[in-house]
């Protein structure tokens, strides 16, 4: 039996530091998406919002910040927070309501306003927080936990600096096609080695930005989308978010030591691996199915791992992969076609959604120059702070 | 008066350690599942497979461990990491040291002078007390004499044999 879901709709506002509220950007790719649905707000029966804890009380009740802004029409709303991976959530809570026959038509929103500079913790003294006190007690930032990842690499499967640079090469060239992402220029791997380092071996363009930016999602059953004359829509076939097995044994943001392995054997693979696992088991296809995948490229040398962990090679050799452009747009297996968070700056509840619009508009042939050719199924793949896993597969 | 030494978190170390091993990292370890927190876990046991109806004891961790990975912060952490804005940053090393006996990886920050050409994945290094900063007392701030106010304590890692 089949539990697919369409893809009516897919939109963004554009990434960038616009200065404006979170609000305004979810809005903006909620018409988008309807629009591109051809629907009107006043069809959605259900609304699900990704939250922004930045954004204040509005961001913490997103499905409804989103309703009203569109206009009070008494959809039934849904807000998740799941940090990066909010997005997935809400498409997986949308894709419950359609399944269930709550809902038919339901639209997923999320949208951030970022601030420059490093993340940080809300304010006030929480000594029981996690993320407060990796602060205070180490001052560890997100880039700093993407470093020893890099440099653990490094040392265990002889990537460089160089491998690394060539993510970004890779990402800016197709970001440079997309008129959505932030940064649309050409890099070089010389401009890569010459920006600052920020957290050794990483360096400023080795680590994305954080901007502002909004995506959002029609989704529908396959009998709406069928009534509305669509035959062959985008099909939403999983969406993975599970959470790690004890004991997680690699060091993860924003923990400060990792469980103990001893008392019980870790099992094999890590938290990333399960997450695209879990997505593939309940698609029912595997990575030699895909035609594009995205990732969430937090830093350069992170993508190389995702490769790893989505199933595209072997432990150990993501660098290999880069080197010889198989990753690349032309490539065997093109990854992150959009240009990843190298080209948008996260968004935080909004990367995830994005993710999708990019496999909805390859799948349905519509990515313009950054087209994979017959491009038929795609998979997400992110990870949520405090162990939210985040991976969607989507065929045609 | 002296300023007075306050550890920045609580019952995470000990600067005497009963077994007269001076400083120490400090968990808990659960009775029942013998499985081991750091930070401390003192409410409840993580383990899902843990039978339950464990006391969580405190147990000082592995004096020693091998580097997992490491780096460096060449910017300025935000708050809540205290810094003096007037005074130009200096790059702090991190360390991540997987301690054989527990099964586990510490995050710290690496002793005064170990920058990240010191180290090496898989070198052995210790655990030892430190300075995370220093905070004026309000008589000393306003201008009295004296040297009131918190040092405020942590852990830190260094190579075994010391610093090059
Ligand atoms: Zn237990």
């Amino acid at each position: 039996m089949s539990a697919d879901i369409a893809v009516l709709g897919a939109g963004m506002h554009p990434w960038g530091k616009w200065g404006r509220s979170f609000v305004e950007y979810g809005r903006a790719a909620a018409r988008s998406a309807l629009a591109d649905a051809g629907l009107d707000w006043t069809a959605v029966q259900s609304i699900v919002g990704a939250n922004t804890v930045r954004s204040g009380y509005p961001g913490y009740v997103a499905g409804a910040t989103f309703a009203r802004a569109l206009g009070w029409q008494g959809a039934r709303v849904t807000s998740v927070y799941a940090a990066c991976a909010s997005g997935a959530q809400a498409i997986g809570a949308a894709r419950a309501q359609i399944l269930a026959g709550l809902a038919d038509v339901v639209l997923v929103v999320g949208a951030d306003a970022a601030p420059k500079g490093f993340f940080a913790p809300a304010g006030g003294d929480r000594p029981d927080d996690p993320d407060w006190l990796r602060f205070r007690v180490l001052g560890a930032t997100n880039p700093a936990y993407f470093a020893l990842y890099a440099r653990r690499r490094m040392a265990l499967h002889g990537d460089t600096p160089e491998d690394f640079a060539q993510v970004k090469v890779k990402n800016a060239a197709a970001g440079l096609l997309n008129p959505y992402a932030r940064y649309r220029k050409q890099v070089t791997a010389e401009e890569v080695a010459a920006s600052a380092v920020v957290a050794d071996p990483l360096r400023l363009l080795d680590i994305c930005a954080t901007s502002d930016g909004g995506a959002a999602l029609v989704l529908t059953s396959m009998e709406f989308a069928r009534a509305r004359g669509v035959a062959d829509p985008v099909r939403i076939r999983a969406v993975s978010t599970v959470t790690p097995g004890y004991p997680r044994t690699v060091l993860d943001l924003p923990d400060i030591a990792t469980d103990s392995a001893r008392a019980v054997a870790p099992s094999a693979g890590s938290f990333r691996s399960s997450i695209a696992r879990a997505a593939y088991e309940e698609a029912g296809l595997g990575p030699e199915d895909l035609s594009l995948a995205e990732v969430y490229d937090l830093s350069t040398a992170l993508e190389l791992e995702w490769y790893e962990d989505i199933g595209l090679c072997g432990e150990g050799e993501g660098a290999k992969l880069v080197r010889e452009g198989a990753t690349a747009l032309g490539g065997r297996i093109p990854v992150n076609t959009s240009g990843g968070l190298a080209s948008f700056g996260e968004a935080v509840p909004a990367q995830a959604i994005a993710q999708v619009c990019e496999l909805t508009w390859q799948l349905r042939g519509t990515a313009g120059e950054r087209q994979v050719p017959g491009a038929r199924a795609g998979i997400t793949a992110n990870q949520g702070l405090f162990g939210h896993g985040s991976a969607v597969v989507a065929v045609r | 008066m002296a300023r007075t030494r306050t550890p920045v978190v609580s019952g995470w170390f000990t600067e005497d350690a009963p077994d007269g091993g001076g400083f120490r990292l400090l968990g808990t370890r659960c009775s029942a599942c013998t499985a081991v927190f750091f930070p401390r876990e003192d409410t409840y046991c993580r383990n899902p497979h843990c039978p339950g109806g464990g006391e969580l004891a405190e147990v000082p961790l592995s004096p020693r461990g091998r580097v997992w990975s490491y780096t460096d912060g060449r910017y300025r952490p935000p708050a809540p990491y205290v810094s003096d804005p007037a005074v130009p940053w200096e790059p702090y090393t991190l360390v991540a040291v997987e301690l054989e006996a527990e099964g586990m990886v510490v995050l710290g920050q690496a002793a005064p002078g170990v920058g990240v050409a010191d180290l090496a994945v898989g070198m052995e290094v210790e655990v030892v007390g430190g300075v995370l900063n220093e905070e004026a007392g309000t008589a000393e701030a306003s201008g009295a004499p004296g040297a009131s106010g918190t040092v405020w304590t942590t852990w830190q890692f260094r190579p075994v044999g010391g610093a090059e």
